[in-house]
C-alpha cells in the first residue's frame, strides 16, 4: 500500500515537472520574457509536489505508531496493570494481528488486536487522502505562482542547497554519533578497570572475564591484570612496523619508477596492475598469510634452526607490508608527477642525470606528500583486522621477536566481540575501549597527514 | 667568430616534423634572437642546443650541431658535459624549492666545481652579482628561493645559470611572465652579460629582439625564413614574410 501510493507521488512529482515546464512554454509563446529557464518552472512545481508528502510521510512515520498504541492500551488503562506489562500486552496484540502469535489467545486480547487492525487500515486511508489533498493543494498554489510568472530559480537553487546539506549534516552527524558511542561505552569501561591498569598493565587476558557468572555481583579486583593493554598496543606498532619496513622501500621505489623512468606503455599496464593490489580483499591476503607464508617461514626457519611460531608477527607484518605497498606506490607516484615539470627541466638543463634529479630536486619537492602517503599507510596497517586474526594469532605475547606470535588492538576486538555479548560487561567494554584508542591513534595520523599534504599543495599553488 | 653552427637540423614529434632543415650560425660573444609566430620552431630549435629535447620521449633531432667545432648530436657527447658549458633560463621562473643559496649553489654542487664552503660562498656571490640580484638578496640567502617576486627568482634563475660559467646561455622567451620593469632589468642584465657569455633568446617581443639583440633569426613554420644582423632584419629584410612580421602584418 505505502509502496503503491510512494509510486503515485513519484508519478505526480513528474507530471507536475511536465505541466510546470508546459506552462512556462505557453507564458513564453505569449511572448512575455520568463523569469527562469522553461526546466525551473517544471522543478519549482515538482518540490512542491515533494515536500509536502515528504514531511507528512516523516511526521506519520513518528506519531502513528505511538497514537496507535495509546489507543490499543487506553482498554486496560484502569486495570493496574504496570507498563512493562501493558507493553507485552501490546507486543501480544500486534503479534496476533500479524498472524504470528503463538501463546494462549484471550478474548481481551482478540479484541485488542481487532481494533488494532481496524485503527491501522483507518491511519492508513486518512494517511492517503491527506497526503494526495496536502499535493493537490500546494500543486496548485505553486501553479498559480508560476502561471503569474514569478521568480521560480532562487527557490529552486535553495532547495537545491537544503538538500545537499542534509546529506552532508547526515555524514557528520553519524560520525559523530559512532564517537559519543564510543566515548560513553569506553568512560563505563574505565569505571570498573583504572585507567592505569589498562594503559600500562602488561597482562591481557580478557578470557578471564569469560567465566564470570552474569548474576555474580561485579567485583573490580577479579578484573585486575587481565585488560593491561600494553602487550596489544606494542604487538599493533611491531607489527605495523614491519608491514612499513616491507612497504615504504618497495612501494617508493615503485612509485619512484613508475613516475620518473617507465616509459609510457609500461606505466600504461604497471600502474593498473598495482593498483590492483589494492583491491584484493584484505581476508584473502589473510589466507594467503595464515596458509603460505607463515608456514613457509616456519619451514625455512626450522631449517636454518630457528624456532619459529607457524603464526608469526613476521608472517603478518610482512603480508601487510605488501597490502599497502600500492597505496604508497600510488600515492607517491601522484605526488612526484606533480612536481612541476619545469624544475625536472630547470635541473636537467644545470647538467644534472635523472637521478640527481630526483634525489636533489624532485624527491625533497615531493618529501611532503610522500610523508603523507606514508602516514595514511602507517594509519591504515595500525587499522587492518583479518591479516592479523588469520595470521599472527589470538593470543598477546609481550615479545619482539618476529618469530613468536603476537596480536593488535584490531585481533583482541575481534575476539572479544565474537559469539555472544553482554551489554555493560567490562569484556565488551574492553572492545569500546579499545576501538577507541585506536580510534585516537589513527585520527592523529591522518590528521598529521593530511597538515604535511596540504602545506605541500600550498607550495606550487 | 662563430661559436654555434647548425647544419641542417631536422626536428620529428613523433611522425610530425617540427623544423625543416634549419641551418644557422650564431656568433660568440653576442646575442642572437630567434622570433616568429607562436608554434614556429624557434623554441624548439633552441632547445636542440643543450640536447633538452632527449627529456621528450617522442622528440628525435637530425643534423650536425657543431659548437666549438664539436657535433653536439655525435653518440660520443657527454649531455652532462654539454649542459654545463650550455646553460638555460626558461620562460616562466623556475627556481627550486630550496633556499637562494641551494638554488645558485647547485649546479657547482652536481658538478664538483668547489673544494671548500668558502669556494661555494664566493661562487654564490659572483654569480648573484653578475645578475644583479646580490644587493637584494644578499641578507636572505637561506631564505626559500620560491619566495622572490617574480622578476628576481628570473634573475635567480639567470644566477643559478650563469654560477657554472656557461660559455653559452639559451633564454626561452625569460620575460614573458614578467611585468614591464622587470623586464627591463633582464634586458639590462643580458647586455651585461654578452660580454662573457653567447647568449640566444627566444622571444615574442620584436621591441625587445631589436633592444637586445645583435643578430635576428626569423622562424616560420618550422622553418628558417631568414636571419642576419639585427638592424638589417628589422630594416631591411630580404624575404616579405619577415617583412610582413617585423610590421605586424601577421603573427
Amino acid at each position: 500500500m505505502n509502496l503503491i501510493l510512494f509510486i503515485f507521488i513519484v508519478l505526480l512529482g513528474f507530471t507536475s515537472y511536465y505541466f510546470g515546464r508546459k506552462k512556462a512554454y505557453t507564458i513564453q509563446s505569449t511572448k512575455k520574457r520568463l523569469t527562469a529557464l522553461p526546466q525551473f518552472y517544471g522543478y519549482y512545481l515538482a518540490i512542491w509536489c515533494a515536500i509536502p508528502a515528504f514531511i507528512i510521510f516523516s511526521l506519520w512515520a513518528i506519531f502513528e505508531p505511538t497514537i496507535v498504541k495509546l489507543l490499543i492500551l487506553s482498554d486496560y488503562s484502569n486495570q493496574g496493570y504496570l507498563d512493562d506489562e501493558l507493553n507485552l500486552i501490546y507486543e501480544k496484540t500486534k503479534a496476533l494481528s500479524r498472524g504470528q502469535f503463538t501463546g494462549e489467545i484471550t478474548p481481551f486480547i482478540d479484541a485488542s488486536a481487532e481494533k488494532y487492525l481496524s485503527l491501522r487500515s483507518i491511519a492508513q486511508s486518512s494517511k492517503v487522502v491527506i497526503v494526495l489533498s496536502a499535493i493537490i493543494a500546494s500543486v496548485a498554489y505553486a501553479y498559480k505562482r508560476i502561471s503569474s510568472n514569478s521568480r521560480t530559480r532562487e527557490p529552486v537553487e535553495k532547495f537545491l542547497n537544503a538538500v545537499l546539506f542534509t546529506a552532508s549534516l547526515a555524514a557528520i552527524l553519524t560520525t559523530v554519533g559512532i564517537v559519543f558511542s564510543l566515548i560513553f561505552q569506553t568512560i563505563d569501561f574505565f569505571k570498573v578497570i583504572p585507567l592505569f591498569d589498562f594503559v600500562f598493565g602488561t597482562h591481557w587476558y580478557p578470557a578471564k572475564a569469560f567465566v564470570r557468572d552474569s548474576s555474580e555481583a561485579l567485583d573490580p579486583t577479579m578484573y585486575s591484570d587481565t585488560f593491561g593493554a600494553v602487550p596489544i598496543f606494542a604487538g599493533t606498532f611491531f607489527i605495523a612496523f614491519i608491514a612499513m619496513c616491507v612497504a615504504i622501500p618497495i612501494g617508493l621505489m615503485s612509485g619512484i619508477y613508475l613516475a620518473e623512468y617507465a616509459s609510457a606503455k609500461v606505466r600504461q599496464y604497471a600502474k593498473p596492475l598495482i593498483e590492483i593490489l589494492a583491491g584484493i580483499p584484505t581476508v584473502v591476503y589473510g589466507f594467503f598469510a595464515a596458509l603460505t607464508v607463515g608456514p613457509f617461514l616456519k619451514e625455512l626457519g626450522t631449517s636454518m634452526g630457528l624456532e619459529v611460531s607457524a603464526e608469526s608477527a613476521l608472517a603478518a607484518g610482512g603480508v601487510m607490508g605488501i597490502m599497502i605497498i600500492p597505496f604508497i606506490s600510488s600515492l607517491s607516484d601522484d605526488v612526484i608527477t606533480s612536481v612541476p615539470q619545469s624544475l625536472r627541466d630547470g635541473s636537467y638543463a644545470m647538467g644534472a642525470t635523472k637521478s640527481e634529479t630526483i634525489k636533489r630536486v624532485i624527491f625533497p619537492a615531493a618529501l611532503p606528500g610522500i610523508v603523507g602517503s606514508i602516514l595514511l599507510g602507517v594509519s591504515r596497517a595500525i587499522g587492518e583486522t583479518m591479516i592479523v586474526v588469520m595470521a599472527s594469532g589470538l593470543a598477546a605475547n609481550l615479545t619482539l621477536n618476529p618469530l613468536e606470535s603476537t596480536s593488535t588492538i584490531t585481533a583482541q576486538i575481534v575476539v572479544i566481540l565474537i559469539g555472544d555479548q553482554a551489554f555493560g560487561d567490562p569484556k565488551t567494554q574492553a572492545a569500546f575501549a579499545l576501538g577507541m584508542s585506536l580510534f585516537l591513534v589513527t585520527l592523529c595520523l591522518n590528521i598529521v597527514a593530511l597538515r604535511v599534504v596540504k602545506k605541500y599543495r600550498e607550495k606550487y599553488e | 667568430m662563430i661559436k654555434i653552427k647548425a647544419k641542417d637540423v631536422d626536428v620529428f614529434y613523433g611522425k610530425k616534423q617540427a623544423l625543416f632543415n634549419i641551418s644557422l650560425d650564431i656568433e660568440e660573444k653576442q646575442v642572437t634572437a630567434l622570433i616568429g609566430p607562436s608554434g614556429c620552431g624557434k623554441s624548439t630549435f633552441l632547445r636542440c642546443l643543450n640536447r633538452m629535447n632527449d627529456v621528450i620521449d617522442i622528440c628525435s633531432v637530425k643534423g650536425e650541431i657543431l659548437i666549438n667545432d664539436f657535433n653536439i648530436n655525435d653518440k660520443s657527447c657527454d649531455v652532462v658535459r654539454l649542459r654545463e658549458k650550455i646553460g638555460m633560463v626558461f620562460q616562466k621562473p623556475n627556481p627550486f624549492p630550496k633556499t637562494l643559496y641551494e638554488n645558485v649553489s647547485y649546479g657547482p654542487t652536481i658538478h664538483g666545481m668547489a673544494q671548500s664552503k668558502q669556494e661555494m660562498d664566493e661562487i654564490v656571490e659572483t654569480s648573484l652579482k653578475k645578475a644583479a640580484l646580490w644587493e637584494e638578496v644578499k641578507d636572505r640567502l637561506h631564505e626559500p628561493g620560491t619566495g622572490l617576486s617574480g622578476g628576481q627568482q628570473q634573475r635567480l634563475c639567470i644566477a643559478r645559470a650563469i654560477s657554472v660559467r656557461p660559455e653559452v646561455i639559451l633564454m626561452d622567451e625569460p620575460c614573458s611572465a614578467l611585468d614591464p620593469i622587470a623586464t627591463a632589468q633582464i634586458e639590462e642584465l643580458i647586455d651585461e652579460l654578452k660580454k662573457e657569455h653567447t647568449i640566444i633568446i627566444v622571444t615574442h617581443s620584436m621591441a625587445q629582439a631589436a633592444r637586445v639583440s645583435q643578430n635576428t633569426g626569423f622562424f616560420h613554420l618550422g622553418q628558417l625564413i631568414e636571419h642576419g644582423s639585427t638592424d638589417k632584419i628589422f630594416k631591411n629584410p630580404d624575404n616579405k614574410k619577415t617583412q610582413d612580421y617585423i610590421t605586424g602584418r601577421f603573427g
